[in-house]
């Protein structure tokens, strides 16, 4: 900003090292405060890893039929072992991390953008209008979740856009919530009053006072719905409504055909299910530690979950 | 407490109407035409449009809501479409084993929670703190279909023995009735055990740091009483509310429990529907589901409002 003429300078203040010595920093006192939130922000970043580098990281193509090596025991060869197609498992696995991540991050997104586009109005604006939408919150939230995604899936189709475009929409609504009782907390501050005694307009208020007090909040719930999103996808793809095979999500892995080949092969069912497991409790974990760090007083909120 | 109970009441009206229309609206939006199917399949009319007729889908959508509210406060939920036979008969049959499921589910869910979550409050960052909170991440994180997948599959890897999948009636054999949804209840409550654990912990945490405890403390009290009588009833609280959403829950996961372990309940009764593009079936299942959602979240907040004379709506 030009310095006009008779105005003095704002006072400066100390500047903590910028860079990455800060980021470094941070990170070092973040693992010595949470090391169980650090063992999570391990496994998310090996999940990402396996997602952005799949191709480098499988020994096999995920739909590739190896000849001659139907249902192999894990070895030196095939270290998850193969399944009923003759596929390596290990593969299907680390493509499998691509659907999980994809559709996590997508529908979290979608979730969160929603959740506070309608939380910081209903918030803000309270009266008739909050009434309204916390009416439509409620119905929405009265269903159980997997009831209503399975119909929205039956009304969508398979397809990984549509399984992002259902958990984004019917996550916000539980988001939403949470971020509507941060504004109500914000906006009796008086610094809300300043502005607007400044004449700022609802907008103004919204993205420029209200929001930035609220993103601690939604990183949190950014990070715990990812998980949840994870284990969303792999229940949906379970039942088959899911991203259509032969692409290799976890979830599907262990339904379908391959079902009744497990009592031969129990290793078909052991890997995928241990994926699931390990990449939602590193979110878990990472978003626990976040959570107990940035905001304490969300303890207790977000333990919702579908099976 | 009659007026609280009663606005309540009133409040869940609307948000009971708005998921009607949703309940209603959602089935017909299913791609594909069932008429279609059906002609094709079952060959129930000569025509498109004479099976459409029958089936009163040719009229506006909204007098079709219209008419099946009436019906619904009539409670007459139509026809399933292929076989035939009323809605409410067949759910009827199926409600019973769901709710079995589901209380069950529940039960197991709160008499794991409760004391692991006192537990670990009362010795925060010991051992078993530890312990019981990585847990209960786990039992979070740790998708229910696969270990249900599990515990059909490695029991009877090792030592040939598998939980039963052929339902058996309770009029023929009351044990293995009962004993049937033992394990498929068991793992459908791990999850809202693992939620209600870390709400117990954390409200137990808050109250035990409140000034009353520590006169309670400074009376000479033993631990006993103070956790038990003055702390957890004050903590009980917000674990109360939740347990309203954790029976939501509960009643979206049979969906896939009852597929595990072949049980004929509504959850299966709704995937088979789906499948099948079953509108009266579809909507029959979700309005119940939803309507005992909202029952259960209003006996919920009666019981919040017995537990907390405080609370005043």
């Amino acid at each position: 900003m030009a310095n006009h003429v008779g105005t003095l300078d704002a006072p400066r203040t100390l500047r903590a090292p910028a860079g990455p010595l800060r980021v470094l920093g941070a990170l070092w006192r973040f693992c010595r405060a949470k090391p169980l939130g650090a063992i999570g922000g391990m496994l998310v970043l090996l999940m990402i890893g396996m997602a952005v580098f799949a191709n480098w990281i499988a020994p096999y193509a995920y739909d590739e039929t190896i000849r001659g090596a139907r249902m192999k025991a894990p070895g030196a060869q095939f270290w998850m072992g193969t399944d009923n197609l003759g596929r390596d498992i290990f593969s299907r696995v680390v493509y499998g991390a691509r659907v999980s991540v994809t559709v996590g991050f997508g529908a979290v997104l979608l979730a969160n953008f929603l959740a506070t586009v309608i939380g910081i109005t209903s918030g803000y604006f309270g009266g008739k209008y909050d009434i309204c939408v916390q009416r439509v919150v409620d119905a929405w939230q009265s269903f159980p979740f997997l009831v209503v995604i399975l119909s929205i899936m039956a009304v969508l189709g398979p397809g990984m856009l549509n399984v992002i475009l259902a958990l984004g929409v019917l996550g916000a609504a539980a988001a939403s919530r949470v971020i509507r009782g941060a504004t109500i907390g914000i906006i009796q501050n008086q610094y809300i009053e300043a502005a607007r005694a400044l004449g700022a307009g609802h907008i103004r208020i919204m993205c420029r006072y209200v929001f930035p007090n609220v993103t601690a909040t939604i990183i949190i719930l950014a990070t715990i719905g990812l998980g949840g999103a994870i284990l969303a996808e792999s229940a949906l793809s379970f039942l088959g409504f899911g991203v259509p095979p032969p692409y290799p999500s976890w979830g599907a892995m262990l339904s379908g055909s391959g079902r009744s080949y497990m009592y031969t092969a129990p290793w078909m069912a052991i890997w995928p299910g241990a994926a699931i497991s390990l990449a939602v409790f590193g979110f878990n974990m990472l978003g626990d530690a976040l959570r107990d760090l940035l905001d304490p007083r969300l303890r207790g909120a977000g333990g919702g979950r579908i099976r | 407490m009659k007026k609280y109970v009663l606005r309540r009441i009133l409040v869940a009206i609307p948000s009971l109407l708005i998921a009607s229309v949703i309940v209603f609206s959602l089935p017909r939006l299913l791609p594909g035409d069932v008429v279609q199917l059906m002609l094709e399949e079952k060959a129930y009319g000569k025509d498109l449009e004479e099976l459409r007729e029958k089936l009163g889908l040719n009229r506006p959508i909204y007098i079709q809501y219209w008419e099946w509210l009436g019906r619904v406060a009539r409670g007459d939920l139509g026809e399933s479409l292929w076989t035939r036979r009323p809605v409410v008969e067949e759910l009827l049959r199926r409600l019973p084993v769901s709710m079995e499921l589901g209380l069950l589910a529940l039960f197991f869910a709160i008499v794991i929670a409760l004391p692991i979550g006192v537990l670990a409050a009362v010795r925060q960052d010991s051992a078993s703190d530890f312990i019981a909170r990585s847990l209960a991440i786990l039992g979070l994180s740790v998708p229910g279909f696969w270990i249900a997948t599990l515990v059909v599959l490695l029991p009877a890897i090792w030592w040939g023995w598998s939980p039963p999948i052929q339902f058996t009636e309770f009029s023929k054999d009351k044990w293995a009735h009962i004993s049937q949804f033992l394990l498929p209840a068991f793992i459908l409550g791990i999850a809202s055990a693992a939620a209600i654990m870390r709400l117990t912990r954390a409200m137990l945490l808050e109250v035990l740091r409140q000034d009353y405890v520590r006169t309670a403390w400074a009376k000479g009290l033993r631990e006993a009483v103070v956790v038990s009588k003055h702390s957890l009833k004050n903590a009980i609280i917000p674990v109360v509310t939740v347990l309203g959403i954790q029976i939501a829950q509960i009643l979206g996961g049979t969906v896939i429990f009852e597929q595990i372990f072949g049980l004929p309940g509504m959850g299966r009764f709704l995937f088979d529907a789906i499948n099948q593009r079953d509108y009266p079936v579809i909507q029959g299942v979700n309005l119940i589901i939803v309507s005992v959602v909202v029952g259960m979240n209003l006996l919920v907040d009666a019981m919040y409002a017995f537990l907390d004379p405080r609370i005043r709506y």
